[in-house]
């Protein structure tokens, strides 16, 4: 298989080591001066748009910056919980920068790209250096130093956190460097504003059309370089552990106008989710992966077993993800222990109402840590009650937030009985085809974090969305934009009333127009939740091809219905939530079947990409390198209609292999 | 055997109770937008189930206004499990409602009994003006930041992050500062819809740590007039933000800024 020759990946020569080290030196420079001259425009303001903002805005770039929100710090990075990963090695427990590159690809099921996920190991540690100085809360250890824990898919513990609000404090710090910016007048910040299209000039993005959400007024913003920052498109199937705001816009028009789409189909279903409770629900909410370090996963070992957990004795119970994978136990990657939760449940072992749940016990966890303050306390005869005491405290002091969590959604207090999770959409691996200098295959325009494709393969290790969101942002962007920008000192602002702005603003209204006029008889959230089904059936957990096919002709037809008979209350020239509900569900309505497309060329299981037909005899993914070891980068030629550019994947340094986490 | 076949966990749900047999009175504050005078509003809703959050009670109602050829109300939400900040419902005379600790997504309707009447309105203070329904500007919040909410060190200026040791008290004590959300339910909590709870929080979380050592007065000076400028109101030690504040962030830090802002100004005039 040769690599499309429309993706230069722009990997730099030398040993993989070398490459970033030696990029970094000779990256051509803009000089002071012109920097002031040059404006940026930044969409969305999580992680990577944030550290990236703050950052090129520090370097002297006139940054613009985009989010939809009513404040930059409510970007869903927020509700990260577990942690974020880093290569320090303060537990001397045998970390590296080569082994967070090796479990990065390993658990990516060996479909990302060497160089860019060996950047990002290396400048996973600059990460908590910058984001400790800013003032962010890291736990602690009682002599002051930086606490860690283990997360799936390794066997170190490199997890940095801050309770079970990592992606808080992470995402508060980068937001106070911003906000910090747009005091010193460097960061001009328009909350409220959706960027509705990107604008081509001369073949290269030099800005974008926005609307402002309160007043509907769709606003003309130049750049020179256009960061999309926008995240991911889990939202895609309805129910998912996404904001209800999240969405594929920014991403899909990028997509429209040239910019190749990378593996759409690679989703991750998080294993350890609140499971659904009714039909009114209206999002899906995530019990961090950093629980499964003190959890124990299990079900009982007689099918339809109606019995309180509580009255199953311990013979009796099956502690499945320690019994298949016993190297890493409850610790295997997200995948893994996603498909093995759905393989007991669909085998009628589910428990819950519903019987699509699994069990996470905290029971032995709390007698371990309760034994553990005994002995600190002297105390030599503690009763089974005292230790549970003492238990609770300590685990409330790691996992309390989520535990109240949930308790208030449920009711139950999993302080008393096990908590009952069930995989649900979490984050999405594809997004927009990316080269080494994070640029989309449009000249000028970029994209960062979750929004591109790059770093995570076909899974992603928990505690990495973080690292590679903040590592994009503040640490590879400020260099690598540098390549192109470096050529563009002569190019003057161009002005917005140019003809190219003029066109692609009056597509926008067109578009707009063209809802609003639609006035059928159902609401957008009623095509929503129907597409979500579709995409959940056939094009979630596991894919077959019968089912990504009628899969594809039903969102053809659900898009058809939409487009005639959605209802939209309301006027266009004003704060209406249910226009922009609209404009986002008609642009999943599109990527739900390139989804479907993608997962139907992939003849292979790999990762959270699942297709039926190829496992292996004990159910695990089967990989097929001789013809899948490719990024499956899609090129938009019209309506249904995408053209297939493979990236070839080479790996250098490690040896390919079968994942195994037995 | 295909161990994969028939996951529908829509469809699975089916089986469960779909709807609930809650039937309640929503009295709602309706504004078209900032410029125009606002007015409650009644609505019935049935069919509520009890595990339903308050904002899916919220979907329901809205999904029938719109069947109904009526406007939705908006409401601002976002991430629906109590983090960003973004839900910000005043029920029955408190912000996020009756429980202790929850955002207005974390509340469900387990909280209310079938019967209730149940009223509903916007954050009400001179810096939050209403966008439209029950929603508000909080933009005034950003800029209490951007005054000073920050420690200056651009990226690639920090050290090793295990160069400084910090005492756990002492970054659990930030930390404990730091989990504020930004709602803004301690200015709707406060008849002088004052803005203290929240600059405090952030005054603390850096004045406790030594990476905000350095600013440590201008910080304090700087939040303090910007809350001014917004219009945010005095602090007359009610503690109702911090009853109401769903973080449970504490008004030790407003006593702590009070000393920083006090300690500063002492300082500047000590420097004239």
């Amino acid at each position: 298989m040769a690599t499309s020759p429309r993706l230069d990946a722009k990997i730099p020569d030398g040993q993989l080591s070398e490459k970033w080290t030696k990029f970094r030196s000779t990256v051509p420079l803009v000089n002071p001066a012109n920097k002031r001259n040059i404006e940026i425009i930044v969409v969305g303001t999580g992680l990577a748009g944030a550290s990236a903002a703050a950052s090129l805005a520090e370097m002297g770039y006139k940054v613009k910056a985009f989010c939809f929100q009513d404040s930059p710090r409510r970007a869903h990075s927020i509700a990260a919980q577990g942690g974020v990963n880093a290569a320090k090695n303060y537990q001397n427990d045998g970390d590296s920068v080569y082994r967070l590159f090796y479990d990065t690809i390993k658990g990516g099921d060996y479909r990302a790209r060497e160089a860019n996920v060996h950047r990002l190991s290396e400048v996973s540690g600059s990460i908590i250096d910058q984001c400790v100085a800013q003032g962010v809360p890291f736990a602690r250890e009682y002599g002051g130093l930086l606490s860690n824990r283990s997360f799936g898919g390794t066997q170190v513990q490199r997890t940095f956190y801050a309770a079970g609000q990592t992606g808080q404090q992470l995402l508060l710090g980068a937001y106070s460097a911003l906000q910090r910016q747009v005091g010193l007048g460097n960061v001009e910040m328009f909350t409220r504003h959706e960027m509705m299209d990107v604008v081509m000039v001369d073949g290269k993005a030099r800005g974008i059309i926005a609307r402002d959400l309160i007043s509907g007024k769709l606003e003309r913003h130049f750049g020179h370089a256009v960061l999309l920052c926008t995240g991911g498109y889990g939202n895609v199937f309805y129910l998912s552990t996404n904001a209800m705001g999240s969405n594929v816009t920014a991403a899909w028009k990028a997509h429209k106008k040239g910019a190749f789409f990378g593996n759409p189909c690679y989703t991750q279903i998080h294993p350890t989710c609140i499971p659904v409770s009714g039909d009114h629900q209206s999002k899906l909410t995530l019990m961090s992966e950093s629980l499964r370090n003190d959890g124990r996963i299990w079900v009982p070992k007689k099918k339809d077993d109606n019995r309180p957990a509580a009255q199953i004795p311990e013979d009796e119970r099956d502690y499945y993800l320690e019994r298949r994978y016993p190297a890493f136990g409850n610790l295997v990657p997200r995948d893994i222990a996603s498909r093995a939760a759905k393989e007991r449940c669909d085998e009628g072992y589910g428990v819950g109402a519903s019987k699509k749940a699994v069990y996470l016990d905290f029971a032995a966890a709390i007698l371990r840590y309760g034994r553990g303050e005994a002995t600190k306390r002297g105390m030599h005869n503690a009763s089974t009650e005292e230790l549970q005491v003492m238990g609770k405290e300590v685990v409330k002091e790691k996992y309390g937030n989520l535990f109240d969590m949930y308790k208030q959604i449920t009711g139950e207090d999993p302080y008393e009985v096990p908590m009952r999770i069930y995989p649900a959409v979490h984050y999405t691996m594809g997004g927009l085809w990316v080269d080494y200098n994070l640029m989309t295959t449009v000249p000028g325009l970029y994209a960062l974090g979750e929004a591109n494709f790059s770093d995570h393969g076909a899974n992603r290790l928990g505690a990495s969305a973080l690292m590679q969101g903040l590592a994009d942002g503040y640490f590879v962007i400020p260099y690598t934009i540098g390549a192109y920008l470096s050529g563009d000192i002569r190019t003057k602002a161009i002005p917005t009333d140019a003809p190219e702005f003029v066109a692609a603003e009056k597509a926008v209204q067109d578009t707009i127009d063209q809802l609003m006029s639609i006035k059928g008889t159902k609401s957008v959230d009623y095509y929503h939740k129907k597409l979500g089904l579709i995409m959940w059936d056939k094009c979630g957990m596991a894919r077959n091809e019968a089912g990504l096919k009628e899969a594809i002709e039903e969102i053809k037809a659900l898009r058809k219905e939409f487009w005639s008979n959605v209802r939209i209350p309301g006027d266009a020239n004003e704060f209406n939530p249910e226009l922009e509900k609209a404009a986002r569900v008609a642009d999943f309505l599109e990527l739900g079947e390139l989804m479907c497309i993608d997962a139907l060329n992939r003849n292979e299981s790999c990762g959270g990409h699942f297709r039926e037909e190829y496992q292996t005899e004990e159910g695990e993914a089967k990989r097929d390198d001789e013809n899948y070891a490719y990024v499956a980068a899609w090129e938009y030629k019209g309506d249904s209609d995408y053209e297939l550019h493979k990236e070839e994947l080479v790996y250098e340094n490690i040896k390919i292999a079968q994942r195994s986490y037995k | 055997m295909n161990l994969f076949s028939n996951l529908q966990i829509f469809k699975s749900s089916n089986c469960i109770k779909m709807e609930g047999n809650m039937n309640l009175t929503l009295k709602v504050w309706r504004q078209k937008n900032t410029n125009t005078e606002g007015n409650f509003e009644n609505y019935d809703v049935k069919g509520i189930s009890e595990d339903m959050s308050f904002l899916e009670m919220f979907d329901v109602l809205n999904e029938r206004l719109i069947n109904d050829g009526q406007e939705p109300i908006a409401f601002d939400h976002d991430c629906r499990e109590g983090i960003c900040g973004m839900c910000s419902m005043y029920i029955n005379g408190s912000p996020h409602g009756p429980n202790r600790g929850v955002t207005t997504c974390q509340l469900h309707m387990r909280s209310f009994k079938s019967g209730d009447t149940i009223t509903v309105e916007p954050w009400r203070a001179a810096a939050f003006p209403v966008i439209k329904d029950l929603t508000v500007n909080r933009s005034s919040f950003d800029r209490i930041i951007s005054a000073g909410g920050f420690v200056s060190v651009n990226t690639g200026n920090a050290q090793d992050a295990n160069a400084l040791p910090i005492a756990k008290e002492k970054a659990d004590e930030a930390f404990a500062a730091a989990a504020c959300i930004g709602c803004g339910a301690c200015v709707a909590a406060c008849k002088n819809a004052s803005a203290m709870l929240f600059t405090s929080a952030k005054i603390s979380q850096l004045a406790l740590l030594p990476q905000g050592q350095a600013e440590r007065e201008m910080r304090a000076e700087k939040m303090v007039a910007q809350m001014d400028i917004e219009g945010f109101g005095a602090c007359t030690n009610t503690g109702a933000c911090e009853a109401e504040c769903p973080k449970g962030i504490s008004l030790e830090n407003i006593a702590r800024m009070n000393r920083e802002y006090f300690g500063a100004v002492l300082s500047s005039k000590e420097h004239e």
